[in-house]
């Protein structure tokens, strides 16, 4: 295997230097061949299989540069796994549902409002959008505040981006994510589970730091439709549902925001809604989580980290109380 | 419309009941060694869960049925009925000792103490446990009659408390519609019997 080198150090291909997908294929279909003829091992066969498994879906293509700081080394869990396993509530509230029911969400044409507390307010097309910064591929865990987790390769930049772009006034202490909400495309919203449209917000620093990514794709392609698309947060030291999915709207405001899951169980889902093993869900412990397609029926289940592991993040809390802030 | 079934009918009766029973579990064991299932272990907790509350409201359903349909017979399959209810719950249990805290019985002790909807589920559970063991006809003889009648209206304790474990493990979500559906079922089930007895008592 050829590993280049450049001057300072290892230099991580763009996505579009991959072997293509259609060529990485047609090998995979070689060793099928192989294997089940000439070798006839299932084995082999099997593995074959399940490797082309883990790739995307044939969306659209996303080409990113791999960001090797934001990318960890975990497993990544298979794609079929991430985007048919998923809390999306516009959908329905099954994890089951979301790949089921989104079909109906027309991702085009799309736009999204900033407004606010900003000089430069503005509405942007999604493809404006796309081309607002370069594109990275980041590898994060996300850990659900139910207590399981996966590893998803994201693609997107920072939401600093946008910041630089609108540029906040000095009363802009918080933003705020707003989903959208229509009932002609999305069932669940004709329950009351939650307040509609879904709602999230941070503080503007929180918004500001680099791990905070404005998302686009996933597996390398365009986001499906279930997991958010066409463009949603990511925010890996924050339980999941702080990642507001299909953005419409986003509102730079001078107090802080209120959000959908905490106006329906403020003491279960606080504002922070920070990763954080040592305070327990009133009905649950976050001490620990379940990998979804790794941690089996025989494992323990592992031990969940601070911030999810992103110790980066710490200095945004310094001196604040995290039992009391959660 | 008078049914009544032979010895040998009732006999096949139950043996359907008993194998339609385990439909189930056995679905629950397809589903996971295929690898149909993104996260077999919630599906599990929830599945057990829920097929616990069926088989409390089928076998609650028992004695309304028979009264209005006259089909005396149908008594026969209740003690079955109520023994898959403990049976399913077991499950329920186990689940959550296994793949909550993998069998450590301090850790699950703290949670039971600490988590409302885990010390409903768990007294519910423990009750529970009396009443399995009396099911036998020389528990019943060895207890007579009346002390055994009064031991097992502790279901009528045990159903609210399900209802309630349900209902809490439900509030995260706002999704107050099955807990109401169920509840609404049981109150109507204990409602009838408290009914009967109130005009019974009237008339003595």
């Amino acid at each position: 295997m050829l590993i280049k080198r450049s001057p300072n150090g290892i230099d991580l291909p763009f996505s579009s230097e991959i072997t293509p997908r259609e060529l990485y294929e047609s090998r995979r279909t070689f060793i099928k061949q192989v294997a089940a003829g000439a070798i006839g091992s299932a084995a082999l066969l099997e593995m074959a299989n399940r490797e082309a498994f883990a790739q995307g879906a044939g969306l659209a293509k996303l080409p990113a540069r791999l960001n090797p700081a934001y990318s960890a080394l975990d497993k990544q869990t298979p794609y079929k796994d991430a985007t048919t396993y998923n809390n999306f509530y516009e959908f329905g509230t099954d994890k089951s549902d979301p790949a089921a029911n989104a079909g109906s969400l027309k991702t085009r044409p799309w736009t999204v409002q900033i407004e606010g507390e900003v000089k430069k307010p503005m509405t942007l097309d999604i493809d404006a959008l796309l081309k607002l910064a370069p594109m990275e591929e980041r590898i994060y865990r996300l850990r659900c505040v139910e207590g399981w987790s996966m590893v998803i390769p994201w693609v997107g930049y920072s939401f600093s981006e946008i910041i630089k772009k609108v540029e906040p006034t000095g009363n802009a202490k918080y933003v705020e994510f707003i989903t959208l909400n229509d009932r002609k495309q999305m069932p669940g919203v004709n329950s009351r589970v939650l307040e509609w449209p879904y709602t999230e917000g941070l503080r503007i620093d929180e918004a500001n730091h680099p791990l905070a990514l404005l998302t686009f794709g996933m597996y390398g392609e365009v986001l499906p439709n279930q997991n958010g698309a066409p463009v949603r947060m990511v925010l890996p030291w924050k339980y999941g549902f702080k990642s507001a999915k299909s953005i419409v709207k986003i509102r730079f405001v001078k107090d802080m925001p209120r959000t959908s899951w905490n106006i329906s169980a403020p003491r279960e889902y606080g504002f922070y809604s920070n990763v954080n093993p040592e305070v327990d869900h009133p009905r649950w412990s976050q001490a620990s989580e379940r990998r979804i397609g790794e941690d089996g029926f025989l494992a323990r289940k592992r031990k969940t980290l601070m911030f999810n592991g992103y110790s980066d993040v710490a200095p945004l809390y310094a001196g604040m109380d995290l039992k009391k802030f959660y | 419309m008078a049914f009544n079934p032979t010895a040998r009918q009732t006999s096949l009766i139950k043996a359907i009941v008993f194998l339609a029973a385990l439909i189930p579990l056995a679905r629950m064991v397809y589903l996971t060694v295929t690898g149909q299932l993104v996260e077999p272990l919630e599906f599990i907790t929830r599945s057990t869960g829920d097929w616990t509350l069926y088989f409390l409201c089928i076998t609650l359903a028992v004695t309304p049925l028979r009264r209005f349909s006259k089909w005396n017979w149908l008594v026969k399959l209740r003690r079955m009925l109520g023994l898959f209810m403990f049976f399913y719950g077991v499950l329920h249990f186990m689940t959550f000792l296994w793949f909550d805290h993998f069998f450590d019985l301090a850790e699950m002790w703290k949670d039971v103490l600490r988590r409302p909807f885990i010390t409903v589920g768990f007294i519910a559970f423990v009750l529970l446990i009396p009443l399995a063991a009396t099911s036998t006809n020389a528990m019943i003889r060895r207890l007579g009659g009346k002390r055994w009648q009064w031991l097992h209206r502790l279901i009528y304790v045990i159903a609210p408390l399900a209802i309630l474990h349900f209902w809490w493990m439900k509030a995260g979500k706002h999704n107050f519609t099955e807990p109401i559906i169920y509840g609404t079922i049981l109150a109507v089930l204990l409602g009838l019997r408290a009914f009967w007895a109130l005009r019974k008592q009237a008339k003595a």
